[in-house]
């Protein structure tokens, strides 16, 4: 929904990768990658198992330790040694406050209801009074189709029930972009579709967001952009018209003829 | 009737006031009580800084924390008792002697409180750092993620995840500190055992002093099983069929 190009070029930057590098020992997972999402931007991360779509993301919350490259959040970049290793344990902390990350095996705190996840962060971390952040919580609750189970606890909801929570709950901290690592590749085939309806109403409205998914489809739909990473390197990338219309490498063609 | 007299014979010598001793009995009970908690506390304490330390603390940290675990579990708590009551308490009266100061008395509570909870500590290290591991690794990514700091993510992630795994390794602990007081009574300290053989000794009434004992200490790990299965099924709330 923003293609106009002028436009975009105006929005600011709100994530940006240059360079990433990252090793697990002698593992080299991640060569040299680069990303850059403007206000407003989904971007989507496709690629094979083991190519290291995951670990690209983990890098920009710092979940992971990069090995080398640059982190920018919101203009701001993440202060780190030679090595990679974050220098500066609140400024990353403060960073992370404005990335709302979803996971694909939820990982909602299980000892808490629905309605104490959400307000965990606002409340303890933010310092959101607690009736405000539990107005929101119930707002963001019904959004995502969940009003009735703000009491319920994790284990007793299904999985779609869940990764629909965990979304709340990203959105709950005010995020200025979501991070989403293969949020329906945990789930039931029948409880796909109503996660994915969520995360498309939230790229509908504008949401910054890079979206890591096997859902080659809805990547399709909803993406401004798409990043194809083989081996640690991104093979190809560019629009859905073209990554998914006219693939260049015999890569990427392969790897889209393998996913159907 | 022989039966009923010796009955109430019992009776008499465990009656509250003099000349039964009963109030001597129950002090004796009292003071275990505090020593254990004392003791649990304390252990809980040193064994929750331990179980973090062990995971996430450096090389040295580890050693040492290790060197503690290995040590006290390894030496009868008998023996530890001594060494710490006896060499611990000369120890500090030797440095202070050689700074100019007096020797001071340590009190039996306190000594009694801090020599049971080094040992609970050492054991409830390595029940709470298994504890520590069971949680799921994508719930504490997830809090820091958002972020939240290290010790906010202790605090209000992983001790409460933990608690399902830990409670009934420290029930259990809390049953061996209530018996591990008994052990007291080598230092001369007054609590529920020492108290049962001083009036057994001075009455000869063997029989009804020690079993007034084990009534007692049965009656505490009744309650206590109790509570803890309260607090377990407090903990598991959020986890089906109440259990991990
Ligand atoms: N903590 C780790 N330690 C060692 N190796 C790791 C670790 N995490 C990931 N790797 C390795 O890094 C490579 C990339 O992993 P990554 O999880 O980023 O792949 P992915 O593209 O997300 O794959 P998938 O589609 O299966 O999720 C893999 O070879 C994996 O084995
Ligand atoms: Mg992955």
């Amino acid at each position: 929904m923003f293609d106009d190009k002028i436009a975009k070029a105006q929005r600011p930057v709100a994530i940006k990768v240059e360079g990433l590098r990252k090793s697990f020992g002698s593992h080299e997972v991640l060569k040299g990658v680069s990303l850059t999402a403007r206000t407003g931007d989904v971007v989507a991360i496709i690629g094979g198992s083991g190519s290291g779509k995951s670990t690209m993301l983990r890098c920009i919350n710092f979940l992971e330790t990069p090995s080398g490259g640059l982190i920018e959040i919101g203009g701001e970049a993440v202060a780190m040694n030679a090595t990679g290793a974050p220098t500066d344990r609140r400024q990353l902390e403060r960073l992370r406050q404005s990335l709302g990350m979803v996971f694909q095996s939820f990982n909602l705190w299980t000892h808490m209801t629905v309605l104490e996840n959400l307000i965990e962060v606002p409340v303890h971390v933010l310092k959101t009074p607690r009736a405000q952040a539990i107005e929101t919580a119930r707002a963001l609750l019904a959004r995502v189709g969940l009003a009735e189970k703000e009491n319920a606890y994790p284990a007793f909801m299904s999985g779609g029930q869940q990764q629909r929570a965990a979304i709340a709950r990203a959105l709950a901290i005010g995020p200025k972009a979501m991070l989403f690592d293969e949020p329906t590749s945990a789930l039931d085939p029948e409880l796909v579709g109503e996660v994915l309806a969520v995360i498309r109403a939230l790229a509908d409205e504008g949401r910054t967001m890079i979206l890591v998914t096997h859902e080659m489809k809805f990547a399709r739909e909803v993406a401004d952009h798409v990043i194809y990473l083989h081996n640690g390197v991104i093979e190809e990338e560019g629009p859905p018209s073209a990554v998914f219309g006219a693939p260049q490498s015999a890569r990427l063609k392969q790897f889209l003829s393998s996913v159907g | 009737m022989a039966d009923g007299s010796a009955l109430s014979a019992s009776l008499d010598l465990l009656a509250y006031s003099p000349p039964g001793w009963g109030a001597n009995l129950l002090r004796g009970l009292g003071n275990t009580v505090l020593i254990a908690l004392g003791a649990y506390g304390v252990g809980m304490f040193l064994g929750t800084l331990g179980a973090f330390g062990k995971l996430y603390g450096g090389p040295l940290m580890r050693d040492l924390l290790g060197l503690y675990t290995t040590m006290v579990r390894a030496i009868p708590e008998l023996v530890l008792i001594l060494i710490l009551y006896f060499a611990v308490t000369d120890l500090v009266n030797q440095a202070l002697l050689a700074m100019g100061y007096d020797r001071i008395q340590i009190s039996g509570v306190a000594a009694g409180i801090m020599v049971l909870g080094v040992v609970q500590g050492a054991y409830a290290t390595e029940v709470l750092r298994g504890a520590i591991q069971s949680v799921p690794a994508g719930q504490i990514e997830a809090a820091r993620a958002m972020g939240m700091s290290p010790l906010l993510v202790a605090r209000r992630i992983t001790l409460p995840l933990m608690l399902p795994a830990a409670i009934p390794g420290m029930a259990n602990l809390w049953m061996i500190v209530t018996k591990d007081t008994a052990l007291l009574a080598v230092v001369g300290f007054n609590e529920l055992v020492q108290e049962s053989r001083q009036a057994a000794g001075t009455t000869k009434a063997f029989f009804t002093f020690f079993m007034a004992a084990g009534v007692l200490f049965l009656c505490m790990s009744l309650v206590s099983n109790q509570i803890f299965a309260r607090i377990e099924a407090w903990a598991n709330k959020g986890n089906k069929r109440g259990g991990i």
